[in-house]
């Protein structure tokens, strides 16, 4: 565990090899989805993700093309001759006739189906269909083929997904809705709370400490019990199921943690910056927007990402309090969920929608993941 | 109007409008009420400054009085009135109602079940990870994999993790991990070993385990303590002597079961054993938020204590358990109460993966049941103080720590 003095390189080596499988175990899921999501549909269910990197095996049945249309005489025969994948790139392996051998022949083969009639189908699928009129009339030839398709990869799902007008399950809408409930609902607390948190930290007034143990109180308030009592003040006041509504709520429900946060690290920051600026003759105000404001900046900028990462990744408060009968202001996780519902083996539709959601927390995630970590350190160690 | 304009002149309104209301208020409070010129400048200036920290902490106090003290307090009289009734009283009725339910009992035991393996896994995970990573060159790069996440939302790791548990018919190739391995095995001895041995000793071990440390916490009942302090103990050593019990008699489950070898389970289907594929979810997510605090608390261990123990010959197992890990006990029962604080919430995860079906209901999951497809506000609300009285002992002790460290 600590490679001390040189002794125990061994131990070190376990180390290191029991964080890598930890780091992989963890990624594993994840990068799951992400392969999926640039998979076609036939590849996803053909199948696992983890083989998406290998040719893949399968037997499909194919009907070769309708003799009546196709056929062309060929002196007293008739033959038909086409591309069982109408040109796309693939190699068969082997193939048959019968359901019940569907490998009975190699690419470029001939099979005897009875009284003249042959068909051979060559490696990359062109086949030539031999026989007599009689023969080669009414339904076509069914074959058996074994394909191996080779990996292939496609942003098609999120075309699909992301510019796709008429797709009704896009989620180019969710998208701006979340981004249109995210913004203003991380903004707005952070000024309340900032105002707040200078008066708790550096102002002396009577009742400060019980509005302190009032805010950590509150800081863990599960977000339940304000269900009810809040949807039924929104109807009577008449703001409804809105954007309005859900800002309102996640302004509310952000408060204790910004206060809480930004009180900690204001009260850390130097006294004698305030009171000389203080003998300075500046005003509360002035030590506030032209000293506090500025130096608290990691701070402002820890609750900002921790506000941000919820409210785009709610989906209670947005189904209470945002999401109406109509379903016109639905965001990406009410979506996703939705889409679990109607759509629930269609991975590469779910994969697509999830990352869609996934992809911008994860992004301000790695920019920021300072901030994140101080701000998580600042809220729970003391 | 455009959703985004809107959003956007919200941001602007909010803004301009708080930042305008603090100048203003100041203004007005400094120009107009008490001017520091005129008769008594100085009584004026100290009577602005009574009044300026309630004009900054208004629009705060407002909002969290509004948006969280107030919905207590409502909560607790809707939970005493019935709906159907136009809100009369009824006493406990809800309450009634809802401990003969038999899915509220099903919600409880889960969510029992939740707030130990979860806590406890997270922390521990975290607490490896923490450790593993402490002194390797890319131990930075693996704690931010794993810490990655916590970004994710509940819906977005349901997704994924639905798609590791997923099923397919049996004459399909299986396309979810779970599955894949599980066709791996059929019956042999690589499958006893695997599937029954290696599970039936883990949870032996575990058990030992759990056993140990609930025998550590209940011993000192029998010695002079403050009697608020033994029924903790012993509510403690009951929860463990629980685990313990449920512990072997999975053991026994596993070795007498016959496995149903090469035919795909839907997993989230299973009663009882999908509930830990659903704490799975939460136990991925958490650890991270486990192992970055965790990490922090074991870099700030004085190192002489790390060297004085290695100088008198403790071996590196005897140094992480017997003086790193004491050392940082208070960080450890901060990050458990934190995590116990988000699985005693737990929604999405529930409600996304199976909502509830196969007796994997959850407290949270179960409220919104009643409020949003049963509407009945009264049992909802019933449940949502269920939920409250389970966080209080959190709220009290997070509380008297804050107020003890303020003096």
């Amino acid at each position: 565990m600590d490679n001390i003095a040189g002794s125990k390189s061994g131990l070190s080596w376990a180390v290191q090899i029991s964080t890598l499988l930890i780091v992989l175990l963890w990624l594993f899921p994840t990068v799951g989805l992400l392969v999926s999501s640039f998979r076609t549909a036939d590849q996803i269910s053909a199948s696992g993700w983890w083989a998406a990197l290998f040719p893949q095996e399968q037997n499909e049945v194919i009907r070769l093309a309708d003799p009546d249309e196709a056929r062309v005489p060929d002196g007293a025969m008739f033959v038909v001759s086409g591309n069982l994948f109408d040109g796309a790139e693939r190699q068969i392996t082997a193939w048959g006739t019968s359901s019940r051998r569907i490998a009975e022949f190699a690419p470029g083969e001939t099979a005897e189906l009875g009284e003249g009639e042959t068909l051979t189908i060559e490696a990359s699928g062109d086949y030539v269909w031999r026989g007599t009129d009689d023969q080669l009339s009414g339904r076509a030839q069914r074959s058996f083929v074994t394909v191996v398709s080779q990996p292939e990869f496609t942003l098609a799902n999120y075309d699909n997904m992301l510019f796709d007008p008429g797709n009704s399950e896009g989620m180019a809408r969710a998208f701006f809705n979340t981004l249109t409930v995210t913004i203003p609902a991380t903004v707005i607390p952070i000024v309340i709370a900032a105002f707040a948190a200078y008066a708790l930290a550096w102002m002396q007034f009577p009742g400060r400490a019980l509005l302190i143990a009032c805010v950590v109180g509150l800081l863990v308030v599960p977000l339940q019990l304000a269900l009810i009592p809040l949807l039924r003040l929104h109807l009577g006041i008449g703001i409804g199921k809105g954007y309005l509504g859900v800002w309102l709520a996640h302004t509310g429900f952000g408060l204790p943690l910004a206060i809480y946060l930004l009180r900690n690290y204001m009260a850390s920051l130097p006294r004698d910056i305030i009171e000389n600026a203080k003998v300075d003759g500046a005003t509360d105000f002035q030590i506030f927007t032209r000293i506090i404001l500025p130096l608290s900046f990691p701070a402002l900028a820890s609750f900002a990402i921790f506000q941000f990462l919820w409210t785009w990744n709610d989906l209670l408060v947005a189904k209470v309090f945002l999401i109406d009968a109509t379903g016109d202001t639905t965001v990406m996780t009410n979506q996703i969920v939705e889409l679990l519902g109607t759509r629930g083996g269609n991975w590469e539709i779910l994969a697509t929608a999830a990352f869609v959601s996934i992809a911008v927390p994860l992004a301000v995630f790695f920019a920021m993941q300072r901030y994140l970590v101080r701000g998580l350190l600042a809220g729970s160690v003391k | 109007m455009n959703p985004a304009l809107q959003g956007l002149l919200t941001i602007v309104i909010g803004v301009g409008g708080c930042i305008g209301y603090f100048w203003l208020s100041n203004q007005v409070l400094d120009k107009v009420i008490f001017p520091p010129k005129g008769a008594n400048p100085g009584r004026n200036i100290t009577r602005a400054n009574m009044v300026r920290p309630w004009l900054f902490l208004f629009p705060a106090i407002v909002a969290l009085g509004l948006y969280l003290a107030y919905p207590v307090i409502e909560t607790l009289r809707l939970s005493l009135t019935d709906r159907d009734q136009g809100g009369a009283f009824v006493g406990l009725a809800n309450y009634r109602q809802m401990l003969s339910e038999e899915k509220f009992w099903e919600a409880m035991r889960n969510n029992m079940l939740w707030l130990i393996v979860v806590p406890a896994a997270s922390t521990a995970l975290g607490l490896l990870v923490a450790q593993l990573t402490d002194r390797i060159r890319w131990g930075s790069l693996a704690k931010s994999l794993i810490f990655m996440p916590m970004a994710i939302s509940f819906v977005g790791a349901s997704v994924i993790f639905k798609l590791i548990y997923d099923v397919r018919p049996v004459d399909q190739s299986q396309i979810g991990v779970m599955n894949a391995i599980w066709l791996q095995f059929e019956g042999g001895i690589g499958s006893v070993l695997f599937l029954k041995l290696l599970p039936a000793v883990i949870l032996a071990g575990f058990a030992a385990a759990v056993a140990y440390v609930g025998w550590l916490l209940a011993r000192p009942v029998f010695g002079s303590h403050p009697p608020g302090f033994r029924a903790l103990r012993l509510l403690a050593g009951a929860g463990a002597a629980w685990l313990v019990i449920l512990s072997l008699r999975s053991i026994l489950a596993l070795v007498s079961v016959e496995l149903a070898y090469g035919e795909p389970q839907a997993w989230l289907a299973i009663p009882f054993w999908n509930n830990f594929l659903l704490m799975v979810v939460l136990i991925w997510i958490q650890t991270g938020f486990a192992m970055v605090i965790l990490s922090a608390a074991l870099r700030g261990i004085p190192e002489e204590t790390v060297e004085a123990a290695i100088v008198d010959g403790a071996n590196p197992f005897q140094v992480f358990f017997q003086i790193k890990v004491p050392q940082i006990m208070g960080t450890i029962v901060v990050v458990w109460t934190t995590i116990t604080l988000v699985v005693l919430k737990v929604f999405d995860i529930v409600f996304a993966m199976t909502n509830g079906q196969w007796e994997t209901q959850v407290l949270a999951n179960y409220m919104f049941d009643k409020l949003f497809r049963a509407n009945d506000w009264g049992v909802g609300s019933a449940a949502a103080i269920v939920i409250m009285i389970l966080v209080t002992p959190i709220l009290a002790w997070n509380v008297w720590n804050a107020r003890k460290e303020m003096r």
